[in-house]
């Protein structure tokens, strides 16, 4: 199992709620990816009406809500919105996006570190979004971060793990759980993950925008917990060739 | 630096001879790169690719879909005075336009704001004509600490303010605040805004910069298609967009593609622009810029509206009144347009959702602005 902060996961796939084509759609694909973990934008969930579309379809036991700060461009205005969403969503896990660029949505180092620190003084379970960068990785869990999370790829570009090089030394180094976000377009990429030691993945615009989300959700599901059982299993390094005699050091034997 | 130094070293006449040469090849080049230039622009909207519209259709489609998903936004204009010292020749709030005025009131305000809320909408758009006087920054300030209470998002499509304005109402709650060009044809934009502070075309042509310097959150453009060939203005929309991305790179953007409308005692439009071209146009923006914003008003017919949603729209506005207390003080004011789809929220949000989209209603949330 996976442990983050003060809570156990069975499910090592955590899911977006984005760009679904309805909130039934999207619980069902949820529900059925199994997913324990569940990321929200603050500013998509109106918190003063109980019947909000999307909370509403996200009431299951085993669903946990992570709000997130998508929409702020600093510290200061994340800090601020963390705040709202603590007291809204009543959870204090917090998925910090600080992504002032519209456009690639690429997170700020400069912004999510200060912020990070912050929050974490403030009492919350610090989930940063951030760019596979293994020192800024290393700074945020000396702030007191409780994962990271670094992209793949840009937000919902399905491009995989292009990131793959820096996203190894992150998860080699890390003494706090690896969460690989952004850029999953396949099982195929979340399997990889999985594989190379990530903790977790977390998917959102392959599940949502597919032909069939209920089915794609399963499909995740099910190469998250391959990529995981091979990663235990300790996948054989790949060689180019077979083994030869040793010329070098036959004079040894 | 400013825009105004890049649109200088264009010429119309040369540009839109590109775009009429621009071959079968060339269009065929663009949609088989994976990042295109405006070179590729021009061919998109050339006529050479005309017949590639399936194609183009297809492409849009599909590239919407994975950056937006399967949502459209849900807006509403709100109009707040048509008091106007402009002439505008192809605009019913025209100061020629002998026509009674109107300014809403805070009570009258309060009074549309409910009725918007009670249709479902959680985003508004503040317009108005220019009068600075009576609607300048401080009847906008009013407004704003007025009704930011009750919604998720403002934008604005009034006159251009000064930078220092801006500076003034972003943090009451402004967003987002569309500024048409209307033309990029310097010389045609002068015959058609012959008095009034509008008649300055560069201090229009520099808005946009001074709104990204002023750090609202997103910008809209969009010439008014019909004035002048639309080809060639949307060139020039597509040149603004590119260098604005570079400059003010925090912030969004959105395009619209408002066609002329007919209005009580307005002009014949110059050039005819067909749905199939609007597509073509729609598709075009979509192609070459895959994060733009594209926004589709109550302008055009049910038809057309209810079959290009899937084509590349991410937003859509629905029950819209033109005219100031509209949807409930004063229903006969003077409109600034005739809308074209005249269907209830309730009506659009279902021909949505049929087409497997979700309609959103809130996107944003005025704890994000500071």
């Amino acid at each position: 199992m996976l442990r983050i902060a003060d809570k156990m996961f069975n499910s090592r796939l955590f899911t977006g709620t984005g760009k679904f084509s309805h909130p039934e759609l999207m619980e069902s694909a949820l529900v059925g990816s199994g997913s324990e973990l569940v990321t929200v934008a603050l500013k998509r969930v109106n918190v003063n009406n109980a019947q909000d579309d999307i909370l509403a379809h996200l009431k299951h036991p085993h669903i946990n809500l992570l709000p997130n700060t998508s929409g702020v461009r600093t510290a200061k205005e994340a800090v601020f919105a963390a705040q709202l969403a603590r007291e809204a969503l009543e959870t204090n896990w917090l998925k910090l996006e600080i992504h002032p660029d519209p456009k690639y949505l690429m997170p700020d180092p400069i912004e999510t570190l200060k912020a990070a620190e912050e929050l974490v003084r403030l009492g919350f379970v610090v989930l940063p979004y951030i760019h596979a960068d293994p020192v800024l990785c290393k700074r945020l869990e000396e702030v007191g971060v409780s994962a990271v999370m670094p992209l793949g790829s840009p937000i919902g570009s399905n491009k995989g793990l292009k990131s793959i090089d820096f996203l190894e030394i992150i998860i080699e180094q890390s003494k706090v759980p690896v969460i690989i976000d952004a850029g999953i377009g396949s099982p195929s990429d979340a399997a990889k993950a999985m594989e190379i030691g990530a903790d977790a993945v977390l998917v959102n615009t392959a599940i949502a925008v597919s032909d069939n989300p209920v089915q794609m959700a399963r499909a995740f599901k099910l190469a998250v917990e391959a990529g995981r059982m091979a990663f235990e299993a300790k996948l054989a390094k790949p060689v180019k060739h077979a083994e030869a005699s040793s010329p070098l050091t036959a004079f040894l034997d | 630096m400013s825009f105004e130094n890049i649109f200088r070293q264009y010429s119309w006449e040369e540009v839109k001879a590109s775009i009429y040469s621009k071959t079968a090849a060339d269009v065929e080049s663009a949609l088989n790169k994976p990042q295109r230039d405006l070179e590729d622009f021009k061919a998109l909207v050339s006529p050479a690719a005309a017949p590639y519209l399936e194609q183009m259709a297809q492409l849009s489609h599909l590239l919407t879909l994975q950056r937006f998903g399967k949502v459209i936004q849900m807006y509403i204009p709100l109009y707040l005075s048509n008091e106007c010292q402009n002439i505008c020749t192809y605009c019913g709030f025209s100061v020629d336009n002998k026509l009674p005025r109107k300014t809403l009131t805070n009570m009258e305000i309060m009074s549309e704001v409910a009725f918007i809320k009670e249709m479902g909408y959680d985003h508004v758009l503040l317009v108005s004509g220019e009068a600075a006087k009576t609607v300048g920054v401080d009847y906008f300030k009013n407004v704003l600490s007025l009704i930011s209470p009750h919604f998720s998002n403002i934008a604005m499509e009034v006159q251009p303010l000064d930078l220092e304005e801006y500076q003034e109402l972003v943090p009451l709650g402004l967003h987002t605040v569309l500024v048409y060009q209307e033309t990029y044809h310097e010389e045609d934009y002068k015959k058609h805004h012959p008095k009034g502070k509008k008649s300055n075309f560069s201090y229009r042509l520099e808005t946009p910069d001074r709104l990204g310097k002023a750090g609202v959150h997103k910008i809209g453009l969009g010439p008014l298609l019909g004035l002048e060939d639309w080809r060639t203005d949307c060139f020039f929309t597509a040149l603004h967009l590119n260098y604005l991305e570079k400059l003010y790179w925090k912030t969004k953007y959105s395009i619209s593609f408002p066609r002329l409308r007919p209005f009580s005692g307005g002009l014949e439009p110059k050039v005819d622009m067909s749905d199939r071209e609007l597509v073509q146009l729609i598709c075009a923006y979509r192609i070459f810029n895959q994060e733009v914003e594209l926004a589709l008003s109550t302008r055009e017919s049910e038809t057309f509206r209810n079959n290009v949603i899937k084509l590349g729209i991410t937003s859509i506005s629905a029950g819209s009144k033109t005219n100031p207390g509209g949807y409930t003080v004063a229903k006969e004011s003077l409109e600034q347009f005739e809308i074209n789809d005249e269907r209830s929220p309730a009506v659009i949000a279902d021909v949505i959702r049929r087409q497997g989209y979700e309609p959103v209603w809130k996107d944003w949330d005025q704890c994000l602005i500071m």
